[in-house]
């Protein structure tokens, strides 16, 4: 069997931030928030300081390695809940159509209507700043493309075949959306997934930026971002490696999404054995 | 519920809403089938017969409903019941293979987890039990290696192999009746004689009804011992196999009868073109007064035109719906 090139890169990106985030402890050299010591700040990176200091003299690397803990979860998390929002309420308004159809697509227009990232910070400002709130506006705001992918994947599924010959048979509502109408839709569902989850990442560097994210001085890649936004000209190492990091694990996310979609593709299953 | 038809229907009538009013797409059907008989029904498209079907298993959807008349699984009505209750006899008592086994088993989903969802879903069974069951149910339909097939997929299976499966899920539970909408029709002819087989002994050895669907008389003729034709919504005709080709008594029966293309002693009496019924199905909306055959039919007169003909009893048994009949 032969693997595809997306699925064993991304896969191995994702993996590495993952395992990266669950090691933190054993891989950082450093304490990232309490080993401050302004004797160090802003030195470059050197065999010391493999990604340089801050301006607290707070080695980056280790704060690299722990934000993506922080990130990570939110990335995860928060997408998590999207899919599961958008994916039940498309996947029932598409299924069911009439009354119920016409509630979620007026909720999804309003959710598209309003910028995600505007009505997050409103949840923000009601829950208050911290990792829970951040995973509760973020999860709540991003779903309107999911459902949308969702609701038409069953409008269309709806009149296939099988789905037709389930009701036949005897299946309830409830076991054709589970059993006919989700695995079918579950690759695009996927995709959208994992950008996503990219995206979710992007979103809490904006809002920890804003300080209605992760509190300084626990790190995140998106906080560290910000906070080294005013550096970049006289120390870009600041930006570089948070940025970097980010690259890389939306990156692996976006090819670990095709690659899912290729093995969640039946036909495509066969065709590489 | 002794000496009562195992299905009945009686006088059934479907609507079709049009939006501004409602046409009969079909009306007064009346047939009944009795435990373990084969029953087809025979005409061209859109006469109404894969609507008659639906009705029977309760799926007719907006906008068709069912406009009046009864039907009767065991002496029981069912066409009131409540959507689970109807749902219990889907599938379980009353089971449906299509026309196309292409489209109609879930791509994603191995065909022996289909079959075994069956078991699951209406026998209460495990997991467990129900997969070894698939099994079982693949080697009754006669799929080589069925262990083996079980976790295949239905794009890596051929036509006739999917419409084996088909079968598989459409028997699992044991029905009592089977409806097969033109099950055939979109296979090969060698495989459609094998599946055709397959269908009626399985059937046979659990005395499981037939209600076969086809637009081809020749091969419901061939499956089943009863036929009724129909056309533009109404049974016109209703005899035994053997009498149907022997002695069409409706002319819109003589003229299936006449355009299949034969072998043998009358295609070596008049080495003739084949005969058609000439015109065409006239539209739903668009019924013509009388009976609905007459502006095709050679043999229709005046009163044709004007009085739809009554159901008659023939005497040689058999039911004809025509003024003129034989």
């Amino acid at each position: 069997m032969k693997l595809r090139a997306n699925l064993v890169i991304g896969g191995a990106l994702f993996a590495l931030a993952i395992l990266v985030g669950l090691l933190a402890p054993w891989l950082a050299h450093t304490d990232p928030v309490m080993d401050a010591n302004l004797l160090n700040a802003e030195e470059p990176p050197s065999w010391t300081w493999w990604f340089g200091t801050d301006g607290q003299g707070r080695d980056i690397y280790s704060r690299v390695v722990y934000g993506a803990r922080i990130s990570l979860t939110v990335g995860i998390v928060s997408q998590l809940i999207n899919s599961v929002i958008g994916v039940g309420l498309g996947l029932s308004a598409g299924y069911f159509g009439g009354w119920w159809d016409d509630v979620v697509n007026a909720l999804t227009n309003l959710m598209l209507a309003i910028p995600s990232l505007i009505f997050a910070l409103a949840i923000m400002a009601v829950l208050g700043p911290g990792l829970t709130s951040l995973l509760i506006a973020l999860g709540l705001t991003n779903w309107s493309f999911t459902c949308r992918l969702a609701r038409a994947s069953a409008l269309s599924l709806r009149n296939q075949g099988y789905v037709q010959a389930a009701t036949v048979l005897g299946y309830g509502d409830l076991r054709i959306m589970i059993t006919q109408l989700l695995p079918n839709m579950l690759g695009p569902i996927v995709v959208i997934g994992t950008l996503g989850m990219g995206s979710a990442v992007l979103s809490e560097a904006a809002l920890s930026f804003l300080g209605l994210g992760v509190r300084p001085p626990f790190p995140s890649w998106g906080s560290m971002l910000s906070e080294a936004r005013d550096q970049i000209t006289t120390a870009p190492w600041l930006s570089v490696f948070p940025g970097l990091a980010i690259f890389l694990t939306v990156l692996g996310l976006n090819l670990l999404g095709d690659g899912l979609r290729d093995i969640l593709d039946p036909q495509s299953r066969s065709r590489r054995t | 519920m002794t000496g009562a038809p195992l299905i009945e229907v009686e006088d059934l009538r479907i609507d079709l809403d049009d939006g501004s009013r409602r046409v009969a797409a079909a009306e007064g059907i009346s047939f009944r089938i009795d435990r373990g008989e084969t029953f087809g029904l025979v005409g061209e498209s859109g006469c109404g017969k894969s609507i008659t079907a639906l009705a029977l298993i309760g799926l007719l959807r907006s906008p068709l409903s069912i406009g009046g008349g009864a039907i009767r699984f065991e002496g029981r009505e069912i066409q009131n019941l409540s959507a689970a209750r109807q749902r219990q006899l889907r599938g379980n008592r009353i089971a449906m293979i299509f026309q196309e086994p292409m489209t109609a088993l879930n791509p994603v989903s191995p065909v022996g987890r289909q079959i075994a969802e069956m078991f699951v879903l209406h026998k209460g069974k495990s997991w467990r039990e129900a997969n070894q069951l698939a099994v079982e149910s693949l080697a009754s339909v006669r799929v080589p290696a069925p262990e083996r097939r079980v976790k295949d997929y239905p794009h890596q299976l051929s036509g006739g192999m999917r419409q084996r499966v088909m079968i598989a899920i459409a028997l699992a539970c044991g029905p009592d009746l089977l409806i097969a909408d033109e099950p055939t029709t979109a296979l090969d002819v060698t495989v459609q004689a094998e599946i055709i087989e397959l269908m009626r002994n399985l059937c046979a050895e659990r005395g499981t009804a037939i209600l076969m669907i086809s637009h081809d008389l020749g091969l419901v003729a061939n499956v089943c011992r009863r036929v009724a034709v129909m056309y533009a919504g109404r049974i016109v005709e209703e005899r035994s196999s053997a009498d149907i080709f022997r002695a069409p008594s409706h002319p819109y029966t003589q003229g299936l009868v006449d355009s299949l293309p034969r072998l043998g002693s009358r295609a070596a009496l008049g080495r003739s073109r084949l005969k058609e019924i000439a015109g065409v199905v006239p539209a739903i909306t668009n019924f013509p007064d009388g009976c609905r055959f007459n502006p095709r039919c050679a043999q229709a007169t005046d009163i044709c035109r004007t009085a739809a003909p009554k159901t008659d009893l023939l005497e040689a048994g058999g039911l004809v719906r025509c003024h003129h009949h034989a």
